[in-house]
């Protein structure tokens, strides 16, 4: 019975002696991250500034418009020289399967090279935190400030850097928002004070939720918000080249003694200065090895070369590599993983479907819609009727005839088509056609009809489209 | 609970129960809580914004005086502005000139659908495909014409035709012989057509006439379709023998078409006449 009880006690004490050191940042002390430069810091700078193209694109101009407008109101997209309707939408799956799949090869290769480059998330809080370092100081500095009484220093400071935490925010919405509706009409609009309840919503939205995420909530957003985070974490696997901590070399780690030469060192080559720690934007120690909290950003690589150098040991410490190479194994070439084809294959037939889609964009799409109710209709001369709504969809800037005419049973008669449809640009534009067949010529219970319809544009182009159909006859 | 807390240093509550069972202080984050105590805010704001909380016999209306009914209302309002354009077009216009209007037509058909539902198609079929006994409105066979102007007549004044029941006057053969004579197409070709005054209604070529409302015999549609088992041939013959509206014979076919008008405005009689000539393209 003793012997149970302390059996039992001994377990209880190491639940809580794992719960004591299981810590996991809530966010309940701002990480103000030491910033160090080197190779991957500038790599950072450079593929942050991807998103120079989220500010600027808006502006540029093709022809009388803006180059690229998502005009949601009247349903249309302008990407340079072509005009997408919401009846080309299919490219726009496939276009977020090509990044869903680039997503994932890449993580599979190099790790979470998104979240840790690219990822807005990140790039701001990068931006923000690196306005708040200009202004308060390095992060002992800034620790003091934020433990210091308010006074008028304190608050100038800190309005100054709110203030422009704000203003970025606000840009960051007007970004946003011109993709959407015309940039330079977006200013004037804003100069007049006469900005729509949507835009003024969206700007809003946009300006609190930046300043809320990039200024507060940073890392936590990543730990806790972020599906992308999670998702990538199961694409790593033992092969994955990431930001990783050489154990081998590093353990048992342990402080540089005064006058010690290296032969007599019995430590590995971590000298426990804990730099890798002070320069990470989420506060997460490399040394423990892959965890959830890592995004991947590279600069404990940096921060740890750094000191590698002061003390003539080898850099490389922590570096990108996969935890397979790490304990020995080979590295087996890119060509040599099936994963790498079976991604590339799909991201292959993902760019082949866009670029077929958008250069085989008709001028005309028209669609025909079978009347079902009822299926025929038997005429006085016997002859069997079918009825449709041939809709057309003009997909140029200017109304257009359209011609509809038929392929089919025998000697059908098309009953409506008469006068040419005047399709309205940018619309769909439906009418009603009657096909007749005689009798004699109806064959089989379903016959396939073929609808054309053709017409000519000002300048001369003449375009058509074509449509299957069925034509109904009694059994 | 202990005295004192037996695990000093450790993040621990100081609830201790059994001597080493005791509660850490790991708090949830505080966005977490600030999100809590977001949403329990906006429970409480809505609750007095919105209806929101039942009393014995009714409901706390909150302030913004929101209803469901309002709400709908305001979107049948929103409908009635987008339709007022059109509907302020379709007064003064005939149902002819709304034809030739194809916008017009368009929201004719789109608005009148809701109208033919309810007052035409029990009989006529929800796509006018008619029905056992009463006509199709979609083919281009038209007992009593198929202009607009007839058909608006049609649903004003109603329809009621009548043929008397030959079977009192017609020999069994004779009937037959009539019969014979309309499925095959060709009513006239047999003496009786004429001896028995069948052109008096149906014309001298048996094709019928729009003022009567009499059928056209030479041509593929029946007014009476055969129902169940019954061939062609036999309803033909039941037409004959019992007439059609003829209160002296109980089996008598019928056939009425009651009259619109006195239930729907003209406006209204003039979308449905214009829908109904969309069905098949009228005449």
């Amino acid at each position: 019975m003793s012997q149970n009880q302390s059996s039992r006690d001994a377990a209880v004490d190491e639940l809580y002696a794992e719960a004591g050191h299981w810590q996991v940042n809530t966010g309940g002390e701002t990480i103000h991250a030491k910033r160090v430069g080197g190779k991957w810091r500038v790599v950072k700078w450079l593929t942050s500034s991807v998103w120079l193209v989220f500010f600027l694109g808006p502006y540029l101009r093709w022809g009388d418009r803006q180059a690229v407008l998502f005009d949601i109101p009247n349903r249309q997209f302008h990407i340079f020289g072509s005009t997408i309707l919401p009846q080309d939408f299919w490219m726009l799956s496939l276009l977020l399967l090509f990044f869903a799949i680039l997503l994932a090869v890449v993580t599979a290769l190099a790790g979470r090279v998104y979240c840790g480059f690219f990822c807005f998330q990140t790039v701001w809080t990068d931006v923000f935190t690196w306005i708040e370092e200009k202004l308060e100081g390095p992060p002992a500095k800034r620790r003091k400030l934020d433990k210091a009484p308010l006074d008028f220093t304190k608050f100038r400071i800190k309005a100054v850097k709110h203030a422009l935490w704000l203003l970025i925010g606000f840009l960051t919405g007007v970004g946003f928002v011109t993709w959407f509706v015309d940039a330079y009409q977006f200013w004037m609009d804003l100069w007049n004070l006469e900005l729509g309840t949507v835009t003024l919503a969206t700007l809003g939205l946009f300006t609190a939720g930046t300043y809320g995420l990039a200024g507060f909530l940073r890392e936590q957003a990543c730990f806790w918000l972020c599906p992308y985070a999670r998702i990538q974490g199961v694409m790593v696997d033992n092969t994955t080249s990431v930001p990783t901590y050489d154990f081998h070399r590093g353990e048992p780690r342990g402080r540089v003694k005064k006058g010690q030469s290296d032969a007599d060192r019995t430590t590995g080559d971590c000298v426990d200065c804990n730099q890798c720690v002070a320069v990470c934007p989420t506060g997460v120690d490399i040394r423990h090895g892959q965890q959830e909290g890592c995004i991947m950003c590279a600069l404990c690589i940096d921060a740890c070369d750094i000191v590698m150098e002061k003390l003539d040991r080898p850099t490389g410490l922590i570096r990108y590599e996969s935890l397979d190479v790490l304990n020995g194994k080979e590295s087996r070439s890119l060509l040599r993983r099936p994963r790498v084809w079976a991604y590339g294959a799909v991201l292959v037939l993902a760019l082949s479907g866009i670029a077929y889609g958008l250069s085989s964009l008709e001028a005309i799409e028209i669609k025909v819609i079978h009347s079902r109710q009822p299926m025929f209709v038997l005429q006085s001369d016997g002859s069997i009727q079918n009825k449709y709504t041939v809709k057309v969809l003009n997909k140029m800037t200017e109304d257009v005839d359209v011609r509809v005419t038929a392929r089919g049973p025998k000697g059908l008669e098309i009953i409506g088509g008469e006068t040419p449809i005047t399709a309205r640009h940018g619309k769909v534009t439906p009418r009603t056609l009657f096909v007749r067949v005689l009798p004699e010529n109806i064959v089989e219970e379903s016959a396939a009809i073929r609808f054309v319809g053709e017409g000519m544009d000002s300048s001369g182009q003449t375009f058509s489209s074509q449509r299957e159909s069925v034509f109904i006859g009694p059994k | 609970m202990a005295e004192h807390n037996p695990f000093p240093g450790e993040n621990n509550t100081g609830h201790v129960w059994d001597d080493n069972l005791r509660e850490l202080a790991n708090p949830p984050p505080r966005w977490w809580m600030i999100a809590f105590w977001a949403s329990i805010f906006w429970v409480i704001a809505y609750g007095i914004l919105y209806p929101m909380w039942p009393t014995l016999s009714s409901y706390t209306k909150g302030v913004m005086g929101w209803t469901q009914m309002k709400e709908y209302q305001e979107g049948v309002a929103e409908v009635d502005e987008v339709r007022a354009e059109f509907e302020a077009k379709l007064q003064g216009v005939s149902a002819a000139e709304i034809l030739k209007d194809e916008a017009l037509s368009s929201y004719t058909v789109a608005s009148a659908k809701v109208l033919f539902g309810d007052n035409c198609a029990a009989c006529h079929g929800s796509a006018g495909q008619g029905g056992p006994g009463f006509p199709a409105l979609v083919d281009d066979d038209w007992l009593y014409g198929g202009m607009i102007e007839n058909i608006e007549q049609s649903i004003t004044m109603g329809r009621k035709g009548i043929m008397n029941a030959h079977g009192k006057i017609l020999k069994p053969e004779e009937v037959d012989e009539l019969a014979n004579a309309v499925v095959a197409g060709e009513p006239a070709s047999t003496p009786l057509f004429l001896q028995k005054g069948c052109i008096a209604c149906h014309g001298m070529d048996g094709k019928g006439m729009a003022a009567l409302g009499s059928a056209n015999l030479t041509d593929s549609i029946y007014r009476f379709v055969p129902v169940d088992d019954q061939d062609i041939l036999a309803s033909v013959k039941y037409t004959i023998t019992h007439g059609v509206n003829d209160i002296s014979d109980p089996l008598t076919r019928e056939a009425e078409m009651p009259k619109f008008g006195d239930r729907l405005s003209a406006d209204e009689i003039k979308k449905l006449a214009v829908y109904v000539h969309k069905f098949g393209g009228g005449q």
